[in-house]
């Protein structure tokens, strides 16, 4: 790539500074409200050490691995769409259109179906084996997509088309299997498909923590040959990138991400597809900023699963609130930001 | 250009029928040639006929209609969108119909597939113009990212909405599941005889269209250059979309995959030319949604795999092939 220089502009700055202000404020809230009402002195007292033994066990055990998991997933989301729509350059290009989403569904899906009606998905199988078959069936259909797709070379537009081949057969394979099973099994299938935060701990924290570690920082410097890739083929050799390399490890960078963010809370709905767009708009850039993608994908669904729990007595699932929280978000900064089109 | 498209709709034309014959012949009680020609232009009354005229020919019929307007719905949206993800559905339709379908069952106790259509019918129409709206607001009119993008948004909402309901009430999911998988089934005539006049409508539009739509896929400007009215050209086209894949929706579920593929499929036979592009896509679509359903009758027999579930099964692996193999025509 030769001498990297960096041009920082003021306002994406901004935008991220402000959005991880307000991620650390909506964690806070977050892990407040429940329950058990506590204090912000009370939530910074029991996350520096202090609390009692009840705050302690409420905060450490219960809130803040469900807040964390859903600001990693998120995240993970969130940036995940923001490499695939800066490759294929299409807005709508989004691990859900990509086979990722609806091939960890069908995973899933399958295994609640199946399993559920012999009486096998209880306990350690539901909280193991659930997240393994999401997280197969969506590396499976991610690397499926990107294998069928490639042709002496990976391209954006023929990529985008065989995974909705793949995205259609596994979406329409777990609407039947919806129809198969009794509705109990459907009703849990359904919120799994739709994304939920309930019950999440610690295992969950984990593997989406570890994937971010290693893949934001490789996203962000292949984020600097992305920019590179946005030119065209043509111009980006000429710029002395090796199109085909690059191209390929950010796309499986990005399959990853989705694959672990969706099995560990299901493909909440959205996220990955509007997120890039948000970020996109509030920085001002022309490309789907990647950091500022992960921060607020974070914020996202951290704050519709404050509102799923809060709203409505029996918990929604979270997937249900990112789409009515972040639908018309979108459709605002569409009806503002409508000068030019971007991307 | 001109003779060999002729030739290939006629083809087209030839298969379709042959796959008609088919779709009333075979089911779960095998009927021969001679007997559905029995039921077709001499019936008497014998069970076959009976079979023929109440079940196979109304399915076959809707099947028909449906994978036309699908697929015509399909290529226009395409072209007016510009964007080869461009589904049908992306308008909105296919979530705002099923929006109105949960909300009959769950607040009206609707529970018969004939029942939801005017739902579903009303459901896609607002939706769809709720898209419009959105997509042209501010300056120059409806752009084809915006469009796009605010049918994605619209749809989420709906979706999320959907399943806010399905999720908390149990007996909206278990009526709503045989909905969603999309099928021609157990339909009757009077399906038939109430969507067809909005497809009619659709399909005239979708005529009138077609040379906007060669010039509108040169860009706006050069449209503009040429005397086309943008405005006019995208908005009676949206309409058209509209009347033809609410009407596919309302008559026979969320039938998704077909309205994306077939466009790609009829451009492999014609090129971007629209005029001719139209009439191919609706003669693909109607004979792949027959297909898809007659292979489901089979497939799974003394059951059936709904048509929404063959047509991804068996369509997709098509279309990725297609993908690969062919230099597909950009829009």
């Amino acid at each position: 790539m030769g001498a990297t220089s960096f041009r920082l502009r003021r306002r994406p700055l901004t935008v991220v500074a402000v959005a991880l202000v307000l991620l650390a404020a909506v964690l806070v809230v977050d892990i407040m409200i429940g329950d058990f009402p506590l204090t912000v002195s009370q939530v910074i007292d029991t996350l520096l050490g202090g609390g009692t033994r009840r705050d302690q066990f409420v905060v450490m055990e219960l809130r803040m691995p469900r807040a964390l998991t859903g600001l990693l997933v998120g995240g993970a989301l969130g940036l995940s769409g923001a490499i695939f729509q800066a490759i294929v350059r299409n807005p709508l290009a989004s691990p859900d259109i990509l086979g990722v989403t609806w091939g960890a569904g069908a995973g899933a899906v399958s295994v609640i179906t199946f399993a559920g009606s012999l009486g096998v998905v209880t306990g350690s199988a539901a909280s193991l084996g659930l997240p393994l078959a999401g997280l197969a069936g969506g590396l499976v259909a991610g690397l499926l997509v990107y294998a069928l797709a490639w042709r002496q070379g990976i391209e954006g537009f023929r990529m985008v088309l065989v995974g909705i081949g793949i995205t259609a057969v596994a979406g329409n394979f777990t609407h039947y299997l919806l129809t198969v099973g009794d509705v109990q099994d459907a009703g849990r299938a359904m919120v799994w498909i739709t994304g939920s935060l309930n019950g999440r701990g610690w295992e969950h924290v984990v593997p989406v923590a570890l994937a971010l570690v290693v893949l934001v920082p490789v996203a962000l410097i292949g984020g600097h040959v992305l920019g590179a890739l946005q030119f065209g083929d043509e111009t980006s050799r000429g710029l002395g990138v090796r199109v085909n390399v690059a191209r390929s490890f950010l796309i499986v960078v990005a399959i990853v991400l989705a694959s672990v963010a969706t099995a560990a809370a299901g493909p909440i709905a959205f996220v990955a597809l509007a997120t890039p767009q948000i970020a996109l708009r509030l920085a001002g850039t022309a490309q789907p900023p990647l950091f500022g993608s992960v921060v607020i994908g974070g914020a996202l669904v951290m704050l519709s699963d404050l509102v799923a729990r809060t709203i409505y007595r029996t918990e929604l699932p979270v997937g249900v609130v990112t789409a009515v929280l972040g639908a018309p978000y979108l459709m605002y900064l569409l009806v503002r930001s409508r000068r030019e089109a971007r991307l | 250009m001109g003779r060999k498209s002729l030739v290939g709709l006629l083809f087209l034309l030839i298969v379709l029928v042959a796959v008609c014959l088919a779709s009333i012949a075979i089911g779960s009680k095998e009927i021969p040639l001679s007997g559905v020609w029995h039921g077709l232009f001499t019936p008497t009354g014998v069970e076959d006929d009976v079979v023929i005229r109440e079940l196979r020919v109304p399915r076959t019929l809707i099947g028909i209609a449906v994978g036309v307007a699908l697929g015509v719905g399909g290529a226009l949206m395409q072209g007016h969108t510009r964007n080869p993800l461009a589904d049908p559905g992306i308008l909105g339709v296919t979530h705002g119909a099923a929006l109105a379908v949960v909300l009959s069952i769950f607040l009206l106790g609707v529970d018969s597939l004939v029942g939801y259509i005017w739902f579903a019918f009303a459901g896609a129409m607002i939706a769809s113009v709720m898209v419009f709206l959105l997509g042209s607001a501010g300056r120059g009119g409806p752009s084809p990212v915006t469009l796009a993008l605010a049918g994605a948004a619209v749809s989420a909402l709906m979706h999320g909405l959907v399943s806010a309901i399905v999720l908390l009430d149990q007996q909206s999911l278990d009526a709503f599941r045989f909905w969603q998988v999309g099928t021609i089934a157990g339909r009757d005539m009077s399906v038939l005889t109430q969507v067809l006049p909005f497809l009619v409508v659709g399909l005239v539009l979708a005529a009138f269209n077609a040379p906007g739509l060669n010039a509108l896929s040169l860009g706006e400007d050069v449209a503009k250059s040429l005397g086309v009215r943008v405005g006019t050209t995208r908005s009676l086209g949206i309409f058209a979309i509209t009347l033809l894949v609410g009407g596919a929706v309302a008559a026979c579920g969320p039938i998704g995959f077909i309205g994306l593929v077939v466009p790609h499929v009829a451009r492999a036979f014609t090129g971007p030319d629209y005029r001719w592009l139209l009439p191919f896509s609706a003669l693909v679509g109607a004979i792949l949604l027959l297909f898809a359903d007659i292979v489901g009758r089979v497939v799974a027999r003394p059951s059936e795999v709904e048509v929404g579930v063959m047509l991804a099964l068996l369509g997709a692996p098509f279309f990725i092939y297609l993908v690969r193999r062919k230099k597909l025509v950009k829009i």
